[in-house]
């Protein structure tokens, strides 16, 4: 199969490819409290570079997450399973939510919680999970 | 169990001790190929200062002090990381970090600084770390899991020069031997801790259950510590883990690792020989092993073996001291573990070092390297003479320690003991010889050595050290007695002299020198008997450990094609069907059987009536199209409309979820379909599309009274409310999906996005693995 770039829809991803990962991160720190969360957030993520791949091609898809699969898989469950060590860091039991407060210079004083660092590394592994399915079964589809 | 209030992370000196060791491994591992200098001073580095921190303990230890530290892990299943620092653990813990410090210095060099050394010091490191786990743990689970990182950090090290088969072979040997009796050893500390009621090991061995269950838990625990410390019947993976580089085999397997089993030992013995079964079990495999591995020794060429097979016959010894379990009997166990810490790490050292020198370790063609390497010679002989056992050196104090704890016992014990020290003085005496004495000019034979140069310092320097001490302990006995002392934990269960007196037990010890030396003169006519004793004997009748381990693992291999050829028939129709068919048999029986019929309620919003109409159609229309992609993209709105549905019922995560879900499974589906023909292709024969229909039909019936059943039949107040009550306040969230999967089930979500990582690999490898053997056939 031969690829062949559509102009309709290479702009339309130009629209869209930013908004869906700006829209991804949104979901992942909103999860929390409003619907979202690292899972939804990693399939949005995963939607928008399936776009990439669907309008661009392989190449760009590489071009635009430049990662190797596994990495981004493998920093995922490090998150997490990182996340679950804060509080034992603390001497209280695996997986308890440890929430701290963090004064950012732009964004004033914001709430983080261990929960927010896991739920990243969901989010990544899903991601990985997509990437990595795009890069192994598609790229053979052009060969 | 509620522990002592939990403390900051900063100031727990013993879990650092471990932690810093895993930390400076993985920066090894990670950034120290291009530094291999780097690499072994801060690898080193590390290893002595947790040496420096455990010898500043000593004063709190031998006056009677603990440390002890509590980390909670899954506290419900009294899993925890409980460290306790006694006086067993900071002997051995010295051991652990002192030889690995010299060590990795020394690797350094026998690497000659190349490529692999970052990687071998990781390894070696990371290994240092779980022994010193298996070492302070207190908790019998913490324990085992650092058991088995030994295992799996052992396996690493065996086979670190991957690209040699046999090395793998071995590696795999060990793993799969010592995996085997961790295993059970895992089965066992779960039902010791199950009898205690506790999983902490000091609480269980100050009061030790009794009973049936607790006799199956100790043999469990037995078949670990037995595999681990290489006792026979499982004695065979030792000498095979010699394909490990020397440095390794002078550290894991003659040093720590294999002391790991007589440890344990040395731990719950005190608390169970009581029982029956214990002593004769113990002490008897324990004799069996030093017999036969001080015997098979004396019939080895290669210098690593030799000592190998050394190393599985001073394990019987420790077993049998460790097993008989009284205090004098322990004490003479620690001071044994130490003395054969400090001589035979040095002489595996040696052993390296001339290896490096000459690439040789056959004692038939080593020739003249007395004169060649005098320092490897003079630190042989210091290490040597202590494994023979001969004033003024350690091993002679530990030895006559051990043969009057065996005296107070029974002197059937004794002679079988000296028995064995005969054969360890013939055998030392065979290495020594063979490594630096002159041999006889003989024909088929190059002798080489001949050109080797000196040694180099960092080859000599962590060899020469243990064996100083080793000098130095055998000349002020004092100087090591405290510490053993705090082991036991009663002054005076034993006493450590340089000169014991005219005692029987010095008799004993003369007079295994001398039959010895005996036995080493006729060397010959010993080779001889061996060598037909193996043949008309053991090689026929005696079914061998490794015999069995090899069987064993051919049969589970034809077995295992066996059953993939029947189970992996590589149709998708038939997984699907057996899978299916499962579906309906199993939990289909139990809904037909075990369920009332539910009523039916059809109120509800207007819109769901929509949404499942859209649901329904499209799964209708499915059945009618004949191209796959039109199938996958009905199927997807099958999807869409389930999302429907669900934001009818107010579940917009559950929705938003699969909408994207189904989204990507129709990109995903695309993907497959282009390897797959565009139409569906009818059933050949019609009893395979009646069964298809049966199956199908059944599965849909299914589903729907599962749906209708689970829906009306929640009988016990659902969890659902919990989490509806606490997300806010407990998990910090209002999104109580969110806070279900991220805080209250976390645990399981970091199960299932492992499982997604894994599946994510298995995509790779089977594509990868496609690709390749489609171009494999293009090729030729």
């Amino acid at each position: 199969m031969k690829h062949r770039p559509s102009l309709i829809a290479q702009t339309g991803l130009r629209i869209v490819f930013h908004t869906l990962v700006v829209l991804s991160v949104y979901l992942l720190a909103a999860g929390h409290n409003a619907p979202g969360g690292g899972f939804i957030g990693g399939l949005v993520v995963g939607a928008a570079l399936t776009l990439v791949w669907a309008v661009d091609g392989p190449q760009r898809l590489r071009a635009t997450l430049p990662l190797p699969t596994f990495t981004v898989i493998g920093l995922g469950l490090l998150a997490a399973a990182a996340a679950g060590t804060i509080a034992w860091a603390q001497g209280r039991p695996f997986f308890e939510a440890v929430a701290f407060g963090l004064d950012l210079p732009l964004f004033g004083k914001v709430k983080l919680t261990s929960v927010f660092l896991f739920d990243a590394g969901v989010y990544l592994v899903v991601m990985g999970m997509v990437l990595g399915i795009l890069v192994n079964l598609g790229e053979e589809v052009e060969a | 169990m509620p522990g002592p209030p939990p403390l900051p992370f900063a100031a727990l000196p013993v879990f650092w001790l471990i932690g810093s060791q895993l930390v400076v491994a993985a920066l090894v591992l990670a950034a120290g190929r291009r530094r291999p200098r780097s690499a072994v001073i801060v690898s080193a580095g590390a290893l002595a200062a947790a040496f420096g921190w455990l010898a500043a303990q000593v004063g709190t230890i031998t006056s009677g002090g603990v440390v002890v530290e509590h980390l909670t892990w899954v506290p419900h299943l009294g899993v925890s990381l409980d460290l306790r620092l006694d006086g067993l653990a900071l002997i051995m813990g010295m051991v652990v970090t002192g030889a690995g410090a010299l060590i990795t210095l020394y690797s350094g060099a026998y690497f000659k600084w190349g490529p692999p050394t970052a990687r071998f010091v990781g390894y070696l490191t990371a290994f240092a770390a779980s022994m010193l786990g298996i070492v302070v743990s207190d908790n019998l689970y913490g324990l085992f899991v650092f058991w088995e990182l030994t295992t799996i950090t052992s396996y690493l090290l065996i086979g670190f020069e991957d690209e040699k088969g046999s090395a793998r072979a071995a590696a795999l040997q060990a793993l799969l031997v010592t995996g085997v009796g961790g295993l059970a050893m895992l089965g066992g500390l779960v039902l010791l801790a199950q009898q205690a009621g506790t999983s902490s090991l000091a609480a269980l061995l100050a009061d030790p259950p009794g009973g049936t269950v607790t006799t199956v838990a100790l043999l469990l625990v037995l078949a670990g510590a037995f595999t681990k410390s290489a006792q026979v019947p499982f004695h065979f993976w030792l000498p095979g883990a010699m394909a490990a580089p020397t440095p390794a085999s002078a550290y894991l397997h003659s040093a720590t690792m294999v002391k790991a089993g007589v440890f344990l030992l040395a731990r719950i013995s005190p608390a169970f020989h009581t029982i029956p079964f214990w002593t004769p079990l113990v002490v008897g495999i324990g004799l069996t092993t030093m017999i036969l591995g001080a015997w098979r020794a004396l019939r080895q060429h290669d210098l690593k073996l030799l000592l190998a097979y050394g190393t599985v016959s001073q394990l019987g010894l420790l077993t049998a001291l460790f097993g008989m379990g009284t205090p004098a009997a322990v004490y003479a166990g620690v001071a044994m573990l130490l003395a054969h810490a400090l001589f035979k790490a040095p002489l595996f050292l040696v052993v390296g070092a001339i290896d490096k020198q000459t690439h040789c370790r056959d004692i038939r063609l080593l020739d003249g390297l007395a004169r060649r390497m005098p320092g490897a010679l003079a630190v042989a002989l210091a290490a040597g003479l202590s494994m023979a056992g001969v004033l003024p050196l350690f091993g002679f104090v530990a030895k006559e320690a051990a043969f009057e704890a065996l005296l107070a016992r029974s002197p059937w014990l004794l002679a079988l003991v000296a028995a064995s020290s005969a054969l360890t003085v013939a055998y030392t005496a065979r290495a020594l010889w063979g490594a630096f004495g002159r041999k006889p000019v003989s024909a088929q034979a190059d002798l080489v050595g001949a050109k080797a140069g000196g040694t180099p310092l960092f080859l000599l320097l962590p060899a020469a050290l243990p064996a100083a001490l080793g000098l130095a302990f055998g000349l002020l006995p004092g100087l090591a007695a405290p510490l053993l002392e705090a082991t036991v934990g009663t002054a005076g269960a034993g006493a450590l002299k340089l000169w014991p007196g005219l005692k029987p037990a010095l008799g004993v010890s003369a007079a295994t020198l001398l039959a010895g030396l005996l036995l080493f003169a006729r060397r010959d006519a010993v080779e001889r008997l061996q060598r037909a004793g193996h043949r008309r004997l053991l090689a026929k009748w005696a079914p061998t450990g490794e015999g069995i381990y090899r069987r064993a693992l051919a049969g589970l291999n034809r077995s295992a094609d066996r059953v993939t050829a029947v189970v992996q028939s590589g149709s998708l129709p038939v997984y699907l069907g057996i899978i299916l068919l499962t579906v309906i048999l199993l939990p289909g029986s139990a809904l037909v059987l075990g369920t009332a019929l539910p009523r039916v309620d059809f109120g509800g919003h207007w819109a769901q009536f929509l949404t499942g109409g859209v649901v329904a159609a499209a799964a209708l229309a499915i059945l009618r199209v004949r191209r796959r992609m039109a199938a996958v993209v009905l199927l997807g709105a099958v999807g869409y409309g389930m999302a429907g549905l669900f934001i009818v019922y107010g579940a917009p995560d559950l929705a938003l979820t699969q909408l994207l879900i189904e989204t990507l499974g129709i990109v995903i589906f695309a993907l497959v379909l282009f390897r797959l023909p565009p139409y569906f292709r009818e059933a050949r024969w019609r009893l395979g599309r009646a069964l298809r229909l049966g199956v199908s039909a059944a599965v849909g019936l299914f589903v729907t009274g599962a749906a209708l059943a689970v829906g009306t039949a929640s009988r016990p107040p659902p969890v659902s409310a919990y989490f509806n009550e606490n997300a806010l306040s407990a998990g910090g969230g209002r999104n109580v999906v969110n806070v279900i999967l991220t805080d209250f089930r976390a645990l399981d979500t970091l199960g299932e996005i492992t499982v997604v990582a894994t599946a994510a690999i298995g995509i790779a490898g089977l594509v990868t693995g496609a690709v390749r053997s489609r171009r494999k056939r293009q090729e030729p």
